[in-house]
């Protein structure tokens, strides 16, 4: 982790046990929130546009008491491709896991195309990974090329 | 049921290979097929001129045009019948489940009982590709909203392949709406992706998307983009004509302008380069004009009749009836 991190990472409280999502895109961390779907509890405290050496800025998320699934990481990719995320006990770092987009979206995003047969009929959204960071993706179904700016969550 | 076509020699290896490929597949969009297997296609599709054998006896194409169509519709129930099949289907979705909120998933289930192979038009773009998730039939797609027209492509691609012999190394030009166009965004892509190089001549206010661009150059296409088509017509090998539409314009004087600019005449293509062909996806209204029919160059007639070998050659390819 670099200084300049380590600095916003005292910005916020240190958190005794639970799950560090860091460097998430700026403005995604209640769409994470959302995502990850906080059970009732545990306590998520949620960091804004703070300054990031890595990315100018970024999004935080601490959850308290709560460990993120494996499944839920990679859905996680989608909110910044940059993502890592980290495992406290005890006040420290047991292990720490960088996202990766899968290859294939599935049931997450929302296809921004309006006339996409997705928005209209019951079927499952998917989208393939076109390029990594800045991700693009394609609706499997409009064909459509979609950058992260555009993605809805569903 | 014969075994299969009798014209021309027996399949090469690359051909069976890619008729394997396609026995019980769907035909959804032209981004499916990488170039060489366009271009075994386009020879597989050769043995498809003039009669064939009942390849289809007994087998039967259901055409769900969900939207109006003449000439896909009819080319398709053609390319069936004269393969000895026969064709059930609607060209008017008013008449059928979807007005009643029946999903088109399900109504693909319900259809595939009464068919062996399904052709779809729909306004949704990726209806296609779900119809064909809801069916073990082979689909073809014939066209989904402003997505794909494949066999439009594939037809266009052919008629080019038989005029000048080759469907890579050339310069084409593509004239008219290239906003809103699905038989030229098709084709634009296609021809890219056979190492063809582009001239885009359009009105600032019809030029090809910015997304449509940003793809060409994701394929490493070579492309210039023009208002002007005097410079351009000498330079190019294919002229593809597009329609535009005067609902496109909030000023009809714009469209007037445009449309007289953009006007093709017999002395407009006299100045093309010898053995420049003129294409167009029809039906035209004023960007061709009459007199221009009896000139050599004119293949947009003929786009219309290679449209009944492609689709012949494909459904006989998707049943498996090529061997």
């Amino acid at each position: 982790m670099s200084t300049g991190d380590r600095r916003t990472q005292k910005q916020v409280a240190a958190l005794r046990s639970g799950t560090v999502v860091d460097h998430l895109n700026p403005g995604m961390a209640l769409k994470a929130l959302q995502l990850i779907g906080l059970p009732a509890d545990a306590t998520a405290l949620i960091g804004v546009n703070l300054s990031s050496a890595k990315m100018g800025r970024k999004d935080i998320l601490k959850l308290e008491n709560f460990e993120i699934q494996p499944e839920q990481v990679e859905r996680l990719a989608v909110l910044g491709p940059k993502a890592s995320v980290c495992y406290i006990r005890d006040y420290t770092v047991v292990r720490k896991v960088q996202v990766r987009l899968p290859e294939r979206i599935e049931a997450l995003l929302r296809c921004p195309n309006p006339a996409c047969i997705t928005n209209h009929d019951r079927i499952t959204t998917r989208f393939d990974v076109e390029r990594q960071g800045p991700t693009l993706v394609r609706c499997h179904y409009c064909e459509r090329l979609i950058s992260e700016d555009e993605f809805v969550l569903l | 049921m014969p075994g299969g076509v009798t014209t021309g020699n027996p399949l090469t290896a690359i051909e069976s290979e890619l008729v394997e490929r396609m026995r019980g597949s769907d035909i959804i969009s032209v981004r499916q097929f990488r170039p060489d297997e366009l271009r075994t296609l386009l020879g597989i599709v050769q043995r498809f001129e003039g009669d064939t054998p009942p390849l289809l006896l007994g087998k039967v194409l259901g055409a769900l045009f969900f939207e109006p169509s003449t000439r896909t519709r009819l080319s398709f129930e053609s390319a069936m019948l004269r393969l000895g099949g026969s064709v059930i289907g609607f060209a008017d979705a008013g008449i059928t489940s979807a007005t009643k909120g029946e999903t088109l998933q399900d109504t693909l289930r319900i259809v595939e009982n009464y068919c062996d192979v399904i052709v779809i038009r729909h306004p949704r773009e990726g209806a296609a590709r779900a119809a064909a998730e809801a069916t073990t039939r082979p689909v073809v797609n014939g066209g989904d909203g402003a997505n794909q027209h494949p066999t439009q492509t594939l037809l266009d691609l052919y008629t080019i392949q038989r005029r000048l012999g080759r469907v890579s190394g050339l310069r084409i030009g593509f004239l008219g709406d290239l906003k809103y166009g699905r038989a030229a965004h098709s084709l634009v892509e296609a021809a890219a992706m056979l190492g063809n190089e582009l001239v885009l001549v359009a009105p600032p206010s019809l030029r090809l998307p910015s997304r449509r661009l940003e793809e060409l150059a994701a394929l490493g296409a070579t492309y210039e983009e023009t208002s002007e088509l005097g410079p351009t017509l000498p330079t190019v090998d294919v002229l593809y004509v597009t329609r535009i539409q005067q609902e496109r314009f909030a000023d009809p004087l714009d469209f007037e302008r445009v449309r007289n600019a953009y006007q093709i005449d017999r002395e407009t293509v006299d100045r093309g380069k010898e053995g420049m062909i003129v294409m167009h996806p029809l039906p035209r209204v004023n960007e061709i004009h009459p007199s221009v029919d009896a000139s050599p160059r004119a293949a947009y007639f003929e786009q219309a009749k290679n449209g009944v070998t492609v689709r012949k050659a494909l459904l006989a390819l998707l049943m498996g009836a090529v061997s």
